[in-house]
């Protein structure tokens, strides 16, 4: 076996993704390991370029008008080593009326001393949807910096959810920095959900611009600190157009001698648009806690199940 | 001897004295319904016994089987085998019906936990299909959260049970359906206390202890007890304001 395949199983292992994926061809799937291209396939009307650059990859990838990818396509961007920087550069066009969904899987399983870097350009055409669901795995020492910005332009009728996951292994430091500018009838969902302890650090920061007449948004974070972690969540949506209509869900529990705050920015520029927010910070739910308490659960493990339910 | 002995039990909330001087015997075995209109003391009663949050500070004692239990917390009351069940009960977002409903379930019958959620939701007319992955969150109506309450305390199978208004915000049916669980929890031989104000729940009872301005002013058979609170305290125009004690 090269030394490719072998990263490559390492990786998959690691993500907890199955094997049958790379013999399947009408499944895309694309691993990257620190700068180096390890495994790529396409499909018909997906087009992907990656180049190889210092410490990472300027990938373009161009999904042609009127494909609809069926199945989710694998990404993976990793390091199986404990120290080093990952940069990656991602333009996105996802032309109109196609459709796709994409798995990312950011894999640091043993990282002591990594950053793993991602700039990302997308633009999502007129009736046409992306989903991007990226969920993180971490190592428990803690040595990992993450820092994904993105901005995002959605056409009329566009369709973009993204679900960012960091529940396994130690988050280290997170700053997420996403912005979505919403045409006219497009629909944006941006979720982020993550799990903090020891002296983790969370800084998300959620923009969305509903510019376009019956824009709908809803920015939506989960977050549970704990042991002498911080969490700040900064989540701003703005609707600019007659009918746009957003919502702004933020909730964090906090444990221990952890600390969060949360920003919510609702901003209304137009008389018929409507933004509603709603935010809840601070400790485990009582009613929840002794609810689970009064099935027998001693405080810990109810407070365990409470936040494994707020984090699926 | 009681399952649960209550002796000269009082509480103070914020300067109010919320119980006063309660003494009741509960018997293994039997329905008994703790009756009174609001602010009469009983949920705050129920909450003494369970050990809740801000209901811990009380004079007197509370017994479970001959032992005094005031100083344990909410968790060892239940594995003793006492639990209790919210007029509202609390939404869980993510949590799913099977981990909610399970979690009770002692560590000796792990083996056998799918089986028995299963069956506590069939009991209640719930499919496990269509109900055991779905979220203990907004999307149940106050229905089907009452009845999934009443699914994780039947799962869990303590030989004690508290359930406080256990009609309120439920339709006809549902209520038909908590009555014949009542009953076979009572065949089971477990021991139910049904807090409420409805005669419609007080009908289950076989004793009812009748509560005014957290005092128990009477105890006696729940057929005795029915058409004196009917008459008396429904219609009353001084509700916590005895003007006697006893009141038969």
């Amino acid at each position: 076996m090269n030394s490719d395949e072998s990263i490559k199983k390492s990786l998959s292992r690691a993500s907890g993704i199955t094997q049958d994926i790379f013999a399947n061809k009408d499944v895309a799937h694309l691993f990257i390991h620190h700068d180096k291209v390890v495994s790529l396939q396409g499909v018909p009307g997906l087009i992907i370029e990656p180049r190889e650059i210092p410490d990472g990859i300027d990938l373009q990838i161009r999904l042609k008008k009127n494909t609809v990818v069926a199945n989710p396509v694998h990404m993976c961007f990793g390091l199986m080593h404990k120290e080093g920087i990952q940069r990656i550069n991602m333009d996105i066009t996802i032309e109109d009326r196609s459709s796709i969904q994409v798995l990312a899987h950011c894999t640091f399983p043993i990282a002591e001393k990594i950053q793993h870097l991602m700039n990302a350009t997308i633009n999502i055409g007129k009736h046409a949807s992306y989903s991007y669901i990226e969920r993180h795995i971490h190592g428990e020492s803690g040595g990992i910096t993450v820092v994904p910005k993105a901005t995002i332009h959605l056409q009329d009728h566009a369709r973009y959810k993204t679900d960012f996951e960091l529940l396994k292994g130690r988050v280290g430091r997170i700053d997420i920095d996403y912005e979505t500018f919403c045409g006219p009838y497009s629909v944006l969902e941006m979720n982020a959900k993550v799990n903090a302890t020891h002296t983790d650090i969370v800084h998300i920061k959620e923009k969305g611009h509903l510019n376009g007449e019956h824009a709908h948004g809803v920015l939506l974070s989960r977050v549970a600190v704990r042991d002498d972690a911080t969490a700040e969540v900064y989540s701003e949506l703005t609707a600019s157009a007659a009918y746009a209509r957003g919502h702004v869900d933020c909730k964090e529990i906090v444990q221990d001698n952890g600390v969060v705050s949360a920003v919510p920015i609702v901003k209304v520029n137009h008389p018929k648009a409507h933004i509603t927010h709603e935010a809840s910070l601070g400790s485990v739910d009582s009613k929840q806690l002794q609810t689970l308490m009064a099935r027998g659960l001693d405080e810990e493990k109810a407070t365990d199940l409470i936040i494994q339910g707020l984090l699926r | 001897m009681g399952i649960i002995e209550i002796r000269d039990l009082s509480l103070t909330l914020n300067g109010v004295q919320i119980l006063k001087n309660v003494s009741l015997d509960i018997w293994d075995g039997h329905i008994h319904a703790l009756v009174g209109t609001n602010g009469a003391g009983k949920s705050t009663l129920a909450s003494t016994i369970m050990g809740l949050e801000g209901y811990r500070e009380v004079t007197g004692d509370i017994l479970f089987r001959g032992e005094n239990i005031n100083t344990l917390s909410i968790d060892e009351r239940a594995r003793k085998g006492i639990t209790f069940g919210w007029q509202e009960p609390a939404r869980f977002e993510g949590v799913s019906i099977f981990d909610f409903v399970s979690a009770g379930i002692s560590s000796g019958k792990q083996d056998d936990k799918e089986t028995i959620t299963k069956d506590a939701l069939i009991q209640l007319g719930l499919q496990p299909e269509e109900y055991l992955y779905r979220s203990v969150d907004q999307t149940l109506s106050g229905g089907e959260r009452k009845k999934i309450e009443l699914a994780s305390i039947i799962a869990m199978d303590p030989p004690f049970i508290m359930l406080d208004e256990p009609d309120s915000g439920i339709d006809v049916g549902t209520l038909e359906k908590m009555n014949e669980v009542i009953k076979k929890l009572k065949r089971n031989g477990t021991t139910i206390l049904l807090i409420t104000h409805s005669l419609a729940v007080l009908r289950q009872a076989d004793h009812a202890f009748l509560m005014c301005d957290g005092q128990i002013i009477e105890k006696a058979a729940a057929s005795k007890i029915i058409p004196y609170f009917e008459k008396n305290c429904i219609p009353c125009s001084h509700k916590n304001m005895p003007n006697k004690v006893g009141a038969l």
